[in-house]
C-alpha cells in the first residue's frame, strides 16, 4: 500500500464509497423481503396497532399537507416551486411564521441562511440553497414602500 | 391513548391548554406542568395522534398548542397570557401587545409581551434554582438560592419599563430580519427582587471590573443543549444603578414562565434583552461581555447615520445601551368612530430609556398643530408616565391622532421611520391612530 500516493488513495475511496452504500441499500431491500416472506402480516401488523388512531392519523396528515387558496395551511407558506423544500429545511429549528413575516431579495435570504449556518447550526444545504433561496426571494420578496405606510385593517368601532 | 369525550382537540384547548393537554395526554396537573412541560408518556401520545416523534418534543412548554393538532390557523393561547396578544413567533415563541391592552398604569402580566430567543427551560423547581455569580472581575465565586436571595439582601419593588430594541421593527425598508414587531413589544410592571447591585457588592466587585453578563437556562432551537441561546449583559455602571433587580415577582405575584420564572434580571430602560430571563449566572467581566448576541450585529446599530440598505462593516457598529423616547396612545383603541363635537379622553403611556420624558403633545391635523398633554412624573426612574389630553374633531371625516414625546435633553420623536439600521433597532416613530367623526 506503500507505494500509492494520499491523492491515489482518495480516488479509489471516491469510487468504492458509493458502492457501499448500493450494498446497504440492497441489504435492506433483501431484509425486508425476506421477513414479509416468513410472515406477511407483520408490516400490517406494525402499520395498525389501533384502528381507530389510524383514521384519526390520517385526518391529521391530510390536516397537514391542506392546501388552500395556494397557501400551505399548516405552515402557512405560499405552494411555489421548491415550498417542500422550505417545508423540510426551515422548520426543524424555528416556525415557519419567522419565515413569512419576513421580506428580502435574494441577497437578503442567502445572509440570512449563511447567518444561520454560522451561528446557529444549520447545516450545510447543498445543492437544495439555491431553489430555496430563489423560492423565499420570489414569494416573499421586498415591497415597495413609504417611510410611512397607511394606516391599515383598522376595525371601525363606536366610542362609547 | 384514549379520548375521555368526544369533545374535538380544538374546543378542549380553548377551554385551556393545560386542562387540555391533561385530559387529552394523561398528564398530571402539578406544579411542574402547571408551569413547565410535558411527561414523555404525553408526548408520546401526542407523537401517536401527529403520526411521528415531535422531534425536540421535550422542549415544547405545556401551555403551547402543538401546531399539528390545530385545526384552524387560529393563534394558540400562552399560559398565563391574554388571549388577545399578536403571535408573531410560535418556536421559538414571541407575541406582543396590541396598544389599547396596555391601557392600565401598571402592566398587568397577562399583557407583558413575549420574547424569546430560544425555548423556556423544563422542570423549573424554583426552591432547587441556583444563581451563581462568578467571573474574572468578581473577588469570589458565590452561589445562592432563591431563599438566600430573599432572606440576605432587602426587597425593593420598582416599576420599570422594558422594551425590546427591535420594537417597530415591521416598519424598516428595506426590511430587516427578524420577528416583524409592531408597537407591542414594551410594557411597564411592578418587579419585585433584591438590587443587582447589592448582590453584586456581596461577592465583591474588582476595581478593573467593566461588564456583567448573565447566563439562562433556557435552550438552543437547535436542540444542541451546549449552545448558549443569548448571553448578554450591561457596564459596571448601569448594573451598579439602585433600580436594577434580580427579581422573582411580577406584579405581587410568580413571573409568568414565558417573562422568565423563577428568577430574572430587570434592568430598566435598555433593551430588554439585557435583562436575562431564567437566571442561573451572573459573570462580572474585565472586558466588554462577550456572549451570544453581545457581537456583530446583534443589538447593535451604525455608529454613524446610513443610508437605507447600507452594508456596515461589523467594527462599524455600535452596542446599543439607552433606548430612545418613545410613546403609545392606549386609549382610545384605534378605530374608534366619535359621535359630533363631542370631546373625548386622549391617553397613554411615555417614556425615555435612561432619561425622562419632559413634554408630550398630540396632533389630530397630520403633525401641522400639536397641542400639549398633561403627563405625571413616572412612578419611580425607569417607569413610565402616563399622559391625557381631551380631543374634539373639527368637522366630521377621517382624523390620525398622533403621538410625539420629548425626552430631558430635547430630543422629540420623529415622524417618519428613524434612521434605517441593518437589524431594525430602535424605531420610535410617533404612534398613530385611526378616528372618524360622523355627524347623526
Amino acid at each position: 500500500m506503500g507505494e500509492y500516493s494520499e491523492d491515489q488513495k482518495d480516488i479509489v475511496r471516491g469510487i468504492v464509497k458509493p458502492f457501499n452504500r448500493l450494498l446497504l441499500f440492497l441489504g435492506a431491500i433483501v431484509l425486508v423481503v425476506l421477513i414479509y416472506t416468513i410472515n406477511p402480516d407483520f408490516f400490517t401488523f406494525l402499520a395498525s396497532e389501533d384502528k381507530g388512531e389510524v383514521t384519526e392519523l390520517k385526518e391529521v396528515i391530510d390536516q397537514e399537507d391542506l392546501i388552500e387558496n395556494g397557501i400551505h395551511v399548516s405552515s402557512g407558506l405560499i405552494v411555489d416551486e421548491g415550498y417542500e423544500l422550505v417545508l423540510n429545511t426551515c422548520g426543524s429549528c424555528h416556525s415557519f411564521k419567522l419565515v413569512t413575516q419576513n421580506k428580502g431579495n435574494a441577497e437578503d435570504w442567502r445572509e440570512a441562511i449563511h447567518w444561520m449556518q454560522e451561528t446557529q447550526k444549520l447545516w450545510d444545504l447543498g445543492p437544495t440553497e439555491d431553489p430555496i433561496v430563489n423560492y423565499l426571494a420570489k414569494n416573499y420578496g421586498p415591497v415597495e414602500s413609504s417611510r410611512r405606510a397607511n394606516l391599515e385593517n383598522i376595525v371601525w368601532y363606536e366610542l362609547e | 391513548m384514549k379520548k375521555k369525550n368526544k369533545v374535538g382537540v380544538r374546543e378542549l384547548y380553548n377551554k385551556g391548554s393545560v386542562k387540555a393537554n391533561k385530559e387529552l395526554w394523561g398528564e398530571k396537573e402539578s406544579d411542574f406542568s402547571r408551569r413547565g412541560f410535558l411527561s414523555s408518556s404525553a408526548l408520546l401520545a401526542m407523537g401517536a395522534v401527529l403520526g411521528g416523534k415531535i422531534v425536540f418534543g421535550e422542549n415544547l412548554p405545556s401551555d403551547i398548542v402543538p401546531a399539528g393538532l390545530k385545526d384552524t390557523t387560529e393563534a394558540f393561547s400562552i399560559l398565563g397570557k391574554s388571549g388577545d396578544l399578536v403571535i408573531l413567533n410560535d418556536k421559538p415563541l414571541n407575541a406582543e401587545v396590541p396598544a389599547h391592552l396596555l391601557d392600565d398604569k401598571v402592566t398587568p402580566s397577562d399583557v407583558m409581551f413575549v420574547r424569546n430567543n430560544g425555548l423556556p427551560p423544563e422542570n423549573v423547581d424554583a426552591s432547587n434554582w441556583k444563581l451563581t455569580i462568578e467571573g474574572e472581575s468578581a473577588e469570589i465565586t458565590k452561589t445562592y438560592t432563591i431563599e438566600d436571595l430573599k432572606s440576605k439582601f432587602k426587597h425593593y419593588t420598582y416599576n420599570l419599563t422594558l422594551e425590546c430594541g427591535g420594537n417597530g421593527r415591521s416598519e424598516f425598508n428595506p426590511p430587516a430580519k427578524g420577528n416583524q414587531w409592531t408597537t407591542g413589544a414594551v410594557g411597564c410592571s411592578a418587579w419585585t427582587g433584591v438590587r443587582l447591585k447589592d448582590v453584586l457588592e456581596d461577592v465583591g466587585v474588582k476595581s478593573n471590573a467593566v461588564y456583567i453578563g448573565y447566563y439562562g437556562a433556557d435552550t438552543h432551537l437547535s436542540g444542541d443543549t451546549k449552545k448558549v441561546v443569548i448571553s448578554r449583559g450591561v457596564p459596571i455602571k448601569k448594573a451598579m444603578e439602585e433600580e436594577g433587580l434580580i427579581a422573582w415577582s411580577l406584579n405581587g405575584e410568580d413571573i409568568p414562565v414565558m417573562n422568565g420564572y423563577p428568577l430574572r434580571l430587570v434592568i430598566g430602560g435598555w433593551p430588554a434583552s439585557v435583562s436575562g430571563k431564567w437566571l442561573n449566572k451572573i459573570v462580572i467581566r474585565d472586558k466588554e461581555h462577550d456572549g451570544p448576541k453581545m457581537k456583530g450585529y446583534s443589538y447593535r446599530v451604525p455608529k454613524y447615520p446610513v443610508a437605507p440598505g447600507t452594508k456596515v462593516p461589523e467594527e462599524d457598529m455600535k452596542i446599543i445601551e439607552s433606548m430612545p423616547v418613545k410613546s403609545l396612545i392606549t386609549y382610545p383603541k384605534t378605530g374608534a368612530i366619535v359621535n359630533g363635537n363631542k370631546s373625548f379622553e386622549v391617553r397613554g403611556h411615555a417614556w425615555a430609556g435612561d432619561l425622562l420624558v419632559n413634554e408630550m403633545s398630540v396632533s389630530i391635523d397630520f403633525g401641522a398643530t400639536w397641542k400639549k398633554c398633561i403627563l405625571e412624573k413616572p412612578l419611580n426612574r425607569l417607569a413610565w408616565q402616563h399622559w391625557k389630553t381631551q380631543v374634539t374633531l373639527p368637522e366630521e371625516g377621517y382624523y390620525e391622532i398622533w403621538a410625539k414625546a420629548t425626552d430631558s435633553k430635547g430630543k422629540a420623536q420623529p415622524i417618519i421611520v428613524p434612521g434605517w439600521n441593518p437589524k431594525g433597532y430602535l424605531n420610535n416613530a410617533s404612534h398613530r391612530i385611526a378616528v372618524k367623526r360622523i355627524d347623526a
